[in-house]
């Protein structure tokens, strides 16, 4: 009896005075929603930042060859011939803990297949590029070890090379592409990295290593030697390692006139971290000032409505209602308020991040975590101020309560 | 049924006593119609917040049907309230945007008595006060005020009190429907209603068959009307 009693008179009082239970509830919906959202765009933006760092590739190491100087004047890192395809195999056979080297020899080319013409890199390199650089193939397939061997004229090519060459997403697998007058048979597509700019993974074409020395570049030189190391931790070693081996074979004795030099995607990571950390940091706040705004809110709201009412719990205490069935009764609406609020509020937030990411672009996460700290604290905070008002005035004596002003 | 001695309440402010109720003695028996009247401080609401539960002394003893108190905590004062004592206010007091019905029923939320019971209880009240059948669903601030004064009326009965306190229930209202409702209570008390009245006009005082006179916290005077009607 008490219960349905309870039941019935907070619905009635919350439906007799929807303005008020409306307001409310707005402002728990907003402050809900706003947090879900903003939260959602930036976890949107930090996993895409993380993503694109890992595309570069999996605990890469890369060597350049070192400036050229011609009397003390430096020519710019990688301007000199210094690194062989012979190089790449020695690292490969005589270094531990790798798990796939993959030299390149890149250059642009005009290319042109169909009365098309695009000028793009291409790039001469062995099947291992693909775990190195973490490549994949949307379509057919990447260079293979025999077709490395045996100098053969086919290409992988990029989805803008294709887009550029035979139309958007046109069927390439088969055709023929000319490289400086080459025909090369289209073998596989890449999968795209969302790559732009100038150094874009997605337009540019692959060729086997020796085919490009043979035919494109006429020499034996490569541009890069991209290593992959078999976890991140040995990184450091595996770079000591690789440098000691190439002093070595490049005769040198003092490792500061290397003609080489070496990165690895450590540095990349350490930049990217502290990228991110500057991402966390935005995001907490962020999430705090909307949590403090929507709670601040909630709070108002409720205090006012609250208040308000201490006339109406005189009436009841007068009438005699205990005050037990008073709190319970304020506690309910609070509680009914928050969780209906809450509900609306994480749909239309959950809502708001899906269209953010459907119209502007953006990628948008929606996490777990955030929709539970909403939830939870503007909970906290509607049932605390819609409680303790009311509590207190419960425990004036009705008289008091009745003539509240 | 009511009995109270040397009745005394002090209210403290900072360091400021004030006396609104020093020493009042009387009884009221079962059956009567009491005027308690006064200008306003002279103690008279503080004692029918007292005679009401709403309140309690600082001294003296306060005695309603048989059960003293003065030393009830708060939840056995709304247990007291609830089933002995009905209120009619001067500003009615009806809960906004709810229905005539609903606000009658109000005292007997969370008792274990059925809804129909209720319903039934409410509507037998309501007709009693006067109120007509047709505005029984109305929302009570489409009311006027005569008719929120008969719905506060028949709220004050539903739970069948043994005494009904009016605290200047004509206060908001014109004369014509003053009059109106005074008769309503000189009806309730005809058939055997004890009703306790606070008013500062005599004119008002005059429906009652005794009249306690408060001023400065004591009894002046407490006199028999003699009814011409």
């Amino acid at each position: 009896m008490v219960a349905m009693d309870l039941l019935k008179e907070t619905s009635s009082s919350l439906s007799s005075n929807k303005v008020r239970s409306g307001l409310t509830m707005l402002g728990i919906i907003i402050g809900i929603a706003s947090v879900i959202t903003m939260v959602a765009i930036g976890q949107g933006a930090q996993s895409s930042i993380s993503d694109r760092i890992q595309s570069i590739g999996a605990n890469l190491i890369i060597i350049s060859p070192g400036a050229q100087r011609t009397s003390g004047i430096s020519a710019g890192q990688g301007s000199s011939t210094t690194l062989t395809l012979d190089d790449a195999t020695a690292i490969g056979s005589g270094v531990q803990n790798i798990s796939g080297v993959a030299p390149e020899d890149t250059h642009r080319y005009q290319v042109t297949a169909k009365g098309n013409n695009t000028n793009t890199q291409v790039t001469g390199t062995v099947p291992s590029y693909t775990d190195v650089r973490n490549v994949a193939v949307d379509m057919g397939m990447f260079i293979t070890e025999y077709q490395q061997q045996t100098s053969a004229k086919v290409a992988v090519i990029g989805p803008t090379v294709r887009d550029d060459l035979f139309g958007t997403d046109a069927d390439a697998i088969g055709q023929t592409i000319r490289i400086k007058n080459i025909d090369f048979q289209v073998i596989g597509v890449t999968v795209s990295k969302g790559g732009s700019g100038f150094n874009n993974a997605d337009n540019a074409i692959y060729v086997p290593i020796t085919t490009e020395q043979h035919y494109l570049s006429g020499d034996t030189y490569v541009t890069t030697v991209g290593i992959s190391a078999a976890n991140a931790t040995i990184i450091p070693a595996v770079q000591q390692d690789v440098t000691d081996l190439l002093l070595q074979r490049h005769g040198i004795l003092d490792p500061t006139a290397a003609d080489f030099s070496i990165m690895n995607q450590a540095d990349i990571i350490a930049t990217a971290s502290s990228v991110t950390g500057t991402f966390t940091i935005l995001l907490a706040s962020i999430a705090g000032i909307s949590l403090l705004v929507g709670g601040i809110g909630i709070m108002n709201m409720m205090l006012t409505t609250v208040t308000e009412r201490t006339r109406e719990i005189g009436l009841r205490k007068a009438v005699g209602i205990r005050k037990l069935y008073i709190n319970l009764q304020f506690l309910i609406e609070a509680v009914m308020l928050t969780f209906l609020g809450g509900a609306l509020g994480v749909v239309l937030g959950w809502a708001a991040a899906l269209l953010v990411s459907k119209f502007a672009s953006l990628t948008t996460q929606i996490s777990l975590s955030s929709v539970l700290l909403a939830f939870g604290v503007s909970a906290a905070v509607g049932i605390l101020f819609g409680f303790y008002p009311a509590r207190r005035a419960a425990n004036l004596s009705p008289m008091e309560a009745l003539r509240y002003e | 049924m009511i009995e109270c001695t040397n009745i005394c309440k002090t209210y403290v402010n900072g360091d400021v006593e004030t006396k609104a109720v020093s020493g009042i003695s009387f009884k009221i028996d079962k059956g009567e119609f009491v005027a308690i009247i006064g200008p306003s401080g002279s103690g008279k609401s503080t004692l029918m917040h007292i005679l009401g539960a709403l309140d309690t002394p600082t001294s003296g003893t306060y005695v309603l049907d048989g059960q003293e108190v003065s030393k009830l905590n708060d939840d056995e004062l709304s247990d007291l309230r609830r089933n002995k004592i009905g209120f009619v206010f001067q500003a009615f007091n009806l809960l906004p945007r709810t229905t005539v019905l609903r606000n009658v029923m109000l005292p007997l939320l969370y008792s274990d008595t059925t809804d129909e019971e209720r319903e039934k209880r409410a509507r037998l009240c309501l007709k009693y006060a006067g109120m007509e059948e047709s505005k029984f669903l109305n929302l009570s601030n489409q009311l006027s005020g005569g008719q929120m004064q008969r719905v506060a009326i028949a709220r004050a009965l539903v739970n069948e009190p043994a005494i009904i306190f009016a605290d200047e229930p004509t206060g908001n209202l014109d004369t014509k429907t003053s009059k109106v409702v005074m008769e309503t209570f000189r009806e309730l008390n005809r058939q055997g209603h004890t009703i306790i009245l606070i008013t500062h006009e005599m004119e008002v005082a005059e429906f009652a068959d005794r009249v306690i006179s408060i001023r400065d916290g004591v009894i002046e005077k407490d006199v028999k009307n003699v009814h011409e009607h």
